[in-house]
Formats: C-alpha cells, structure tokens, sequence
C-alpha cells in the first residue's frame, strides 16, 4: 500500500473541534470569526461566565428566525382572512404545520387542558426543530448539541409539569403524586407501601428530564460524529478511491439526519406533552 | 500497512486507557444489541396486530411508537455515557 497522505489528521480532534463549543464560530476555508472571554460576572459569592459562545449564538439564530418565520406567517393570515381567501402558500403552510402540532401533539395528550399549555409546545417544537436544522447548514452548529442546552430545556419542560401538575391538583393532590395512594390495600401496610414509593415517585420525577436532555444531546451529537468521522476518514487516506464512496454514504447519512433532527423535535414535544398530560389527569 | 496499525494505535492510547475504550466498546456493542433486539419485538408484534385487524392498523401502530422512542432514547443514554467513559 502507498504511504498514506495526511498522516498528520487527527480524526478525533476533527470531530471533537467541530461538534463542541467555543468563543469561536468557523467558516473554514475563509477565516474565523473569535471573541475573548468577557470579564466574570460575580453575584456575592457567585461566579458568572457569561460569555456568549457559538452554541448561544446558534440559540439565538434559531430564536430569531421562528419569530421570523411566525411573524410572516402572521401577515400573510391577516392578509387572506381580510380577503376571506382560504389560507394558501407559506403562510397557510405554516399555519398547517402549528395546528398540526397544536392538535395532535398538544391537545391529543394533555387532554382538556391542552389549549393553554398548546403555546408552550408549539414554541419547544418549532425552537428544537430550527436548532436542530440549522446544525445541517454549512458552517452550522447544533446547539441542541450541547447538553447544557437541551438540559436547560429539559429543565423548562420539568418547571411546567410540577407547577401545572400542583395548580391543577392543589397541593393535596400534588402530594399525592409523590406518596402515590394504593386503593384496596389499607390500613399499616398501605401507609409503609405510599412511603416506600415515594422515593421511587420522586426519582421518576426527576428521570423522566434527564432522559429527554439526553435523547435529544445524544441523538443529535451521534448523527454528526458519524458525518465527522467518515469525512475524516476521507482526509486521512486522501486518495479518490476511498474517497467518493465514502462521500456518497455521508450524503445519504445527511439524508438520514435531517430525518432524525425533524423526529427527535417531534418525539421532544411529544413527550412534553405526555408527561404534562399524566399529571393533569393524575387524580384517581 | 503496519505503520497506518501503529497510528491508529497510538491515536487511541492518547484517548484514556486500553481497558476504558475497551470497556466503551463492549458498551456499545450492547446497547445496540439491546435496541435492536427490543425494536424488532415491538415491529413484529405491530405487524402481528395488524395482520389480525386490518382495519385498525393505524391505532395499532400508534401506541408502540411512543415505546419504541423511549427504547431509542435509553439506547442513546447508554451510548453517551459510553462516551463518556472514553473521554474521561
């Protein structure tokens, strides 16, 4: 076999440079764009970084372009109703795609209550979506890719369950979903069985979180380890024989991650959903 | 083709300890193990269902949807910890 050429491609460092976060954002062959880090911010005995880094900057894109796009699509629904038109073109698409999610994700698993937790859903879905697909762009990054992200968001989809699960049941009720009432088994043992599950209530609380960071951290930063990888793998042997097929499977794995960043901001919302629906509906 | 076995090894050895990335491995291997052990029950018995009832073959595959998503999502959480392990 010839010498191979780039012997000096660390694949690994490839992948790492490209999926994680910096004070830097890449436009590889045309330069960088970098910023230093802002002084700490200190809060008594608090030590803030509040740097903005490429992540955030992605976050706030994405931000940016739902209200965008919902912005428009506003306009545009204004405009036909005026004129008594049905919805057609992009704003009678988009207004498809949040009825979709406001009908069919929101209110089909939170039940009667789905109308007032429907913004909060439709705004996590459209928001992990825009995340999600810009980190497909060129010269894009995933900021879901982070698990600071997703676990912020994660722990926004928590605070609205526990807090819609105590207003909906009262603060009676909302105990009863940690020291979980077993009818048919009374008296002594009932109570030591509601007390020995009510670590396993509360832990199951807290996983079910930590899970949907996870998924969401672990589907999108898989799908573009393997692009990384394998155009790594290009770099290293450079040599045309093993390079375009190995360029035609990143293009079909690219097809597949576009799949994927459309299913995991579909299975996010829907599992918002589910875990709010179970705790409206938790009195037996 | 020794000396391309040599970068490879040298590239993992910076990485953490032999047993660590073996440890990795073996973890990933199984993960996906399990995954695909559990996806293809859940798509056979979607598929036995339906051959039952035709008619009600868009409910019978609505409900294992939400369990094969929460399968995946155990699989990824093993795969990142996985990672984890060889990043530590």
């Amino acid at each position: 076999m010839t010498e191979t050429q780039g012997t000096d491609i660390n694949i690994g460092e490839i992948v790492l440079h490209h999926t994680s976060d910096a004070y830097a954002i890449d436009f590889e062959p045309f330069g960088t764009i970098s910023w230093h880090k802002w002084p700490d911010v200190h809060l008594g005995s608090l030590t803030l970084n509040l740097t903005p880094t490429k992540h955030v900057v992605f976050m706030i894109l994405a931000a940016v372009l739902v209200l965008l796009v919902m912005w428009i699509t506003k306009r545009g629904l204004i405009k036909q109703r005026a004129h008594q038109q049905a919805p057609t073109g992009f704003a009678g698409f988009m207004e498809q795609m949040v009825l979709w999610v406001r009908d069919d994700i929101a209110i089909a698993n939170i039940g009667e209550n789905g109308k007032k937790f429907a913004p909060f859903i439709v705004a996590l879905f459209f928001f992990v979506l825009f995340m999600n697909l810009l980190g497909l762009l060129p010269w894009g990054a995933t900021a879901t890719g982070n698990l600071a992200v997703t676990g912020a968001l994660a722990l926004m989809v928590f605070v609205v369950v526990e807090i819609g699960g105590f207003l909906k049941l009262g603060p009676k009720g909302y105990l009863g979903t940690i020291f979980p009432h077993f009818e048919g088994v009374g008296g002594v043992g009932g109570a030591v069985l509601t007390v020995a599950m009510a670590p396993i209530e509360i832990l199951s609380k807290l996983v079910k979180p930590f899970a949907l960071a996870v998924r969401l951290f672990g589907n999108m930063t898989a799908g573009h380890f393997v692009v990384l990888s394998l155009a790594g793998i290009i770099l290293f042997f450079g040599n045309w024989l093993i390079g375009i097929p190995t360029a035609v499977v990143i293009a079909l794995i690219y097809l597949l991650e576009t799949l994927v960043a459309g299913l995991q901001a579909y299975v996010f919302a829907l599992l918002a959903s589910t875990f709010i629906g179970l705790m409206q509906t938790e009195h037996h | 083709m020794l000396n391309m076995l040599a970068l490879l090894q040298e590239g993992a050895a910076s990485a953490a300890s032999g047993y660590a990335l073996l440890g990795a491995g073996i973890g990933i291997g199984l993960a996906i193990l399990g995954a695909g052990l559990g996806l293809g029950r859940i798509g056979g018995s979607i598929a036995d269902g339906i051959a039952r009832q035709p008619e009600a073959a868009k409910e019978i595959a609505q409900g294992p949807f939400i369990i094969a998503i929460l399968l995946e999502g155990a699989t990824i959480i093993a795969l990142v910890f996985a990672l984890l392990f060889k990043l530590l």
